[in-house]
């Protein structure tokens, strides 16, 4: 089990072009093997900059990305999606497809250029469907889907490409409550399973209950990391957020909860 | 909706009828029988080198154009996510042809030669168009290379008006061949060169066509399944640019069929680009058979030029398409 790799960013640095301000400004994290890790932040806060970085969409001012110690830089694509299953959170509406096919597009780097479907890949597929709670959508088209359906595709087709290291950005928008906790739960399960889970996630509260380790960003640094204990404090997630909030117990499991506040009159 | 595979069928059935007729009908018309003959090598000498050495190798010329026009555009929509995209609106094709205006007029001969110096026009035409939409702004907005590459399109065929207006009719082809195309003086020998080029980067076209799948999703969900966006579009484009350059040495411009064709092979049912390609090449060169006869028919012995009936055809589809693309 731990042999699969972790994830780690080592000082990242990125800025965007035409900008003053880096998008991230030497983050470091890591997301260990049998681990959920999460990370959290305001909009702007460099989330998905760190995913960009990841998917090499970014050129890296500083700093390096390290997949099991091997850097980023030296994977070919093909071998990178072999080993990292990304669902990103912006997606172009693919042309209208059968869902099986849809999610088949997963096990593009495992299949050679011509090659068919193997009994194998038609194994992952279903399976990925299956653990994605579509397994009854497999024949439907994709353009037939309602939103929380068409986020689930999406994590089954990344679930079918059976790596090691699954990263999400914001997998549960427009999911409703329970396949949200689905999703969670899923990622909990594929976590203890051995897999490497990054999820960039606004769900604070659930991030608190179900992920291993936190990482807080704000204006692209780190502002803190830990468990959900660490890092579910008022005065810093405050200031992070900048809105008035309280932390209290999670009634049903004894994790730190977030709960917004009314604003105190004209916002700071 | 009916399935893929009978619209594979029908195609093929239509591109044989279609191709039977073409082989039939003209200055001469000959019954069944006789074109059995004929194909045979048996009976009327005439009747025999017309149908084996004008209007087969003709109807397969045409046949060839349209299917390499179909799969180039094909994969010119998928790689940039724009179902107006072909070669001939892209202006690609345009500098094939004045590469190759150029290669005859300097007295090469050979065409091999002229594809090669075809592509080398429809390279640089690539890269004037794609410098010109990212000098306006946004080099990847679609829409504006589109409109880049009328515009290098129309120069093209100025340059190409210009080069050859005094050209002697005996030893080149004319500025109307090169701008609206035709198949009249196929051989075999030509027919047998865009065969060759038709399947060979036909086949890498549809060799690719799943990272044209992968490519719809936007550069995110591509690196994401283990494809480099960028990389793969260019490799496409330069591919598809070759294949079209390769049909523009054969046969001149010839518009709107790249443009036509995916959309229709879409309509008829294909999702994704594997399929989209292959319909489209098939229906793709059973509409230029179509297109060659009604060339050389509607106003005999008058030969119209190729791609006058394919605008004729094409510019409704554009603007219907156009108008459902601002809704």
């Amino acid at each position: 089990m731990s042999a699969n790799p972790a994830l780690s960013f080592d000082d990242v640095m990125v800025r965007y072009p035409g900008r003053t301000n880096r998008a991230l400004n030497g983050v470091s994290l890591s997301a260990q093997p049998g681990r959920l890790t999460a990370v959290v932040g305001p909009n702007g806060s460099g989330k998905s900059t760190l995913v960009r970085a990841l998917l090499r969409l970014v050129p890296l001012d500083r700093g390096g990305i390290h997949l099991g110690g091997v850097p980023l830089a030296s994977i070919p694509p093909r071998a990178f999606a072999r080993q990292v299953a990304v669902v990103p959170q912006r997606e172009e509406p693919a042309v209208p497809m059968q869902v099986d096919d849809f999610v088949a597009l997963g096990r593009h780097a495992h299949r050679a250029a011509f090659g068919a479907l193997g009994i194998g890949d038609r194994r992952c597929i279903d399976e990925a469907l299956a653990r994605a709670g579509m397994a009854d959508a497999a024949t439907r088209r994709t353009d037939q889907l309602s939103g929380g359906e068409w986020q689930r595709v999406r994590i089954a087709r990344a679930l079918a490409q059976d790596a090691p290291v699954l990263v999400l950005d914001e997998p549960t928008t427009f999911l409703d409550i329970a396949h949200e906790m689905a999703v969670f739960e899923l990622l909990d399960t594929l976590a203890r399973e051995g897999r490497t889970v990054l999820l960039v996630s606004h769900q604070l509260n659930l991030v608190a209950r179900f992920a291993t380790q936190i990482v807080v960003l704000h204006h692209g640094t780190v502002a803190a990391a830990g468990t959900a204990n660490d890092v579910m404090h008022g005065e810093l997630l405050e200031r992070v957020y900048d809105w008035p909030l309280v932390i209290t117990r999670d009634p049903a499991v004894g994790a730190p909860a977030l709960l917004p506040l009314r604003s105190r009159g004209p916002r700071r | 909706m009916i399935g893929l595979r009978w619209v594979v069928v029908i195609g093929v059935f239509v591109a044989v009828a279609l191709l039977a007729v073409a082989v039939s009908v003209g200055a001469v018309s000959l019954a069944p029988a006789e074109v059995w003959r004929a194909l045979r090598g048996v009976g009327d000498p005439t009747q025999v080198a017309i149908v084996r050495d004008l209007r087969v190798p003709r109807a397969l010329l045409a046949a060839l154009v349209g299917a390499g026009l179909s799969l180039s555009g094909s994969a010119l929509q998928g790689t940039l996510r724009n179902a107006l995209a072909e070669p001939y609106l892209l202006g690609v094709s345009g500098g094939a042809a004045v590469g190759a205006v150029i290669a005859t007029a300097v007295g090469v001969a050979s065409p091999t030669v002229i594809t090669v110096s075809a592509f080398a026009g429809a390279a640089a035409a690539t890269a004037l168009v794609s410098l010109i939409a990212r000098v306006v702004g946004g080099g990847t907005d679609s829409r504006l290379l589109l409109m880049a590459g009328v515009v290098v399109g129309a120069f093209c065929n100025a340059a190409i008006l210009i080069a050859l207006a005094d050209a002697p009719p005996e030893r080149l082809r004319g500025a109307l061949w090169w701008m609206m195309g035709s198949v009249a003086d196929a051989t075999w020998s030509s027919v047998l060169r865009l065969f060759v080029m038709v399947v060979g980067l036909g086949a890498l076209l549809v060799r690719w066509a799943r990272e044209l799948d992968v490519l719809a999703m936007g550069d995110e969900a591509a690196a994401a399944l283990g494809v480099d966006a960028h990389r793969a579009a260019r490799r496409i484009f330069l591919v598809a640019s070759w294949l079209a350059a390769a049909t523009v040495a054969a046969a001149g411009l010839v518009g709107f069929v790249g443009l036509v064709m995916p959309n229709m092979a879409r309509a008829l049912g294909a999702r994704r680009q594997r399929a989209v390609s292959l319909v489209a090449a098939l229906y793709g060169a059973a509409l230029m058979i179509g297109a060659d006869l009604l060339a050389r028919t509607l106003r005999a012995p008058a030969d119209l030029p190729l791609g006058a009936v394919t605008a004729l055809i094409g510019v409704p589809f554009f603007l219907l398409r156009l108008r459902r693309l601002e809704r």
